[in-house]
């Protein structure tokens, strides 16, 4: 079965400097892969180049076995952006801002289908927000606005969500709400790739951690504990030695072929 | 209706029904991408295209049409390559394109006063040819607007996310700079090119005051920009006053009366929400705090204290204080 996500040898430039290079990532059908890492450590962008917001200046990226230049399926793909607010500067109601989650699914100049509305209602109920659903969204907590920005995604019922720190600032409530929904599309077999500063109550989910350090995938395999292991400038070289303060499963694996 | 007796005043309401429809209808998206200014760019540049008409005489409309949409396309591809610089070469754009107009304008021989008709609008001596491009165009700017609501929605709410819904993001951003373009040109005979950007922003932010949701912001903003520009005419054929300057103080009012209101519902609900708990990672959570002093006052729904829902319960804003009833005494929360 072709992977959902698929990079290899990528490397990322912004602005002429080198953000991300090396980059060797795979993740299957159902999946369920937390992205972590320190502030800069080009976690976001690793998940931004997977959806092309981002283009690689080396190396290829594939959705679904396509590569991504010539992917055409984006009702497959959800993504929830990394975002301080939903709000714009006219108001929108949570529900407005949710249905734009049923585009990829809607033809051109064609109103919305029973089954469009029916899958907006399910994401908005899906985020415990239906009491709130005719309300502007900025009149929301930042939580809330979080939980309309999933539901957004949430309603095109996608294969593939992707997660940009969805939980960033969010209320305890928000955040056990949030895992319970994540829950409900794992049992559904989507595939997820969640970005976290911290994993918070999704931890129970997870089924893969991938650590990044520098631009380069420093940790790939079973989870680890919560908190990001933050070496200090850490030498390439220093990694090999392992280092008994650290957790055993991040030191081991770095890029062998620079270290030594 | 004596109105209807006069022929120029048939035509100067019906491009002030269109244009008083279509304006706002463009103007949504622009405020939405807070880019509010922009048709007062295009304003300014669609200067020189009027300048460049009277120069070749071509008629005037049509250069300014082009070298609005030029314009348009130029100002949107700036926004898009330049982040950091854009404002200052969006004020280049303004300010190079009203005086290459001033300066053609001259070269053709034309009076400032000439020039004037298109600054400032003169619908009272628009021609039958005029309403029917003005009508044409605005028929086809509120098509657009309104049949590619919500892909326009969409990209102006949030461009990442309607990239990876598969929009075209360009595409439709070029659109909205096309179709503010078109605008210009359709109300520069109503309120002209340098009042015109009142005519698209003015209504939306009158509307936002009272509304909630975008559709209704957008349609409400629509029958605000039609409301003032049919009065602006109406008034200005009784009272002798320039009519496009009165559509557009028309539109200052129903935002001036309409802001208070805005300010008042804002607050209401601000003060409303309810408090939500902290995420604990630093501090656990405090304790059983009751309230020290004697409380001699029952705490109700008339007692004068604002009640705010938090979690299962209620809290009291007592004088900097939450207080939640807990029992025969109060907490502090």
């Amino acid at each position: 079965m072709k992977p959902v996500v698929e990079i290899r040898d990528g490397a990322v430039e912004l602005g002429g400097r080198p953000v991300l290079r090396g980059i060797d990532l795979s993740i299957g059908a159902g999946e369920v892969v937390v992205v972590l890492g320190a502030n800069g450590s080009g976690k976001s962008t690793l998940v931004r180049t997977m959806l092309g917001l981002v283009p690689t200046c080396r190396g290829e990226v594939r959705l679904f076995g396509a590569p991504l230049e010539r992917f055409h399926d984006w009702k497959r793909v959800g993504f929830v952006p990394q975002r301080v607010t939903a709000a714009a500067g006219v108001p929108a109601s949570v529900r407005e801002v949710v249905a734009s989650g049923r585009l990829a699914q809607r033809r051109l100049l064609t109103p919305m289908r029973a089954r469009d509305r029916t899958a907006v209602s399910e994401a908005i109920a899906a985020v415990g927000l239906t009491d709130r659903a005719g309300d502007g969204v900025s009149t929301l907590s930042g939580g809330q606005q979080q939980r309309a920005l999933i539901a957004r995604a949430l309603a095109g019922r996608p294969e593939l969500l992707v997660l940009d720190e969805p939980t960033a600032g969010v209320d305890q409530a928000s955040q056990e709400a949030f895992a319970n929904t994540l829950a409900g599309l794992v049992e559904q077999g989507a595939t997820i790739v969640l970005v976290a500063h911290e994993i918070g109550p999704v931890r129970r989910l997870i089924g893969r951690s991938v650590v990044m350090r520098d631009g380069r995938v420093a940790y790939d395999g079973a989870p680890t504990g919560d908190a990001v292991p933050e070496h200090e400038a850490g030498h390439h070289a220093t990694l090999d030695t392992a280092h008994p303060d650290h957790t055993p499963a991040v030191t081991s694996p770095v890029d062998p072929r620079e270290a030594r | 209706m004596v109105l209807f007796d006069y022929a120029f005043i048939v035509r100067a309401l019906l491009a002030a029904l269109f244009t008083g429809l279509a304006a706002p209808a463009v103007g949504t998206y622009l405020v939405q991408r807070r880019l509010a200014l922009l048709g007062d760019g295009i304003g300014h540049i669609s200067v020189t295209g009027v300048a460049i008409g009277l120069l070749t005489g071509t008629e005037p409309t049509y250069t300014a049409v082009l070298v609005a949409i030029a314009g348009g396309i130029m100002i949107e591809v700036i926004r898009e390559r330049g982040r950091t610089s854009g404002d200052v070469a969006l004020a280049l754009l303004f300010y190079g394109g009203i005086a290459g107009g001033v300066l053609l304008t001259g070269i053709a021989g034309q009076s400032a006063a000439t020039l004037n008709t298109y600054l400032f609008g003169s619908i009272t001596t628009i021609s039958t040819g005029d309403v029917w491009v003005t009508v044409v165009l605005a028929v086809v700017v509120i098509a657009v607007a309104l049949g590619l609501a919500p892909q326009l929605f969409a990209v102006a709410q949030d461009e990442e996310f309607a990239k990876v819904a598969g929009l075209n993001v360009r595409m439709y951003n070029v659109l909205v700079s096309v179709l503010a373009a078109v605008t210009v040109t359709v109300a520069m005979r109503t309120v002209g090119l340098l009042l015109v950007s009142a005519l698209m922003v003015v209504p939306v932010a009158t509307a936002q005051q009272v509304t909630r949701g975008f559709r209704t912001t957008l349609l409400a903003a629509m029958g605000l920009g039609t409301a003032a520009s049919i009065g602006g005419v109406v008034i200005s054929t009784y009272v002798d006053v320039a009519p496009g300057a009165t559509i557009v103080l028309l539109s200052l009012a129903a935002f001036a009366s309409a802001w208070p209101f805005g300010v008042w519902v804002r607050r209401r609900v601000r003060l409303a929400a309810p408090f939500t708990e902290p995420v604990d990672v630093l501090v656990p959570a405090t304790g059983h705090h009751a309230v020290p002093e004697e409380h001699e006052h029952q705490h109700g729904e008339h007692c004068g204290h604002r009640a705010v829902p938090h979690g299962d319960h209620v809290d009291y804003v007592h004088d900097g204080h939450r207080h939640a009833s807990h029992g025969s005494h109060y907490d502090e929360h």
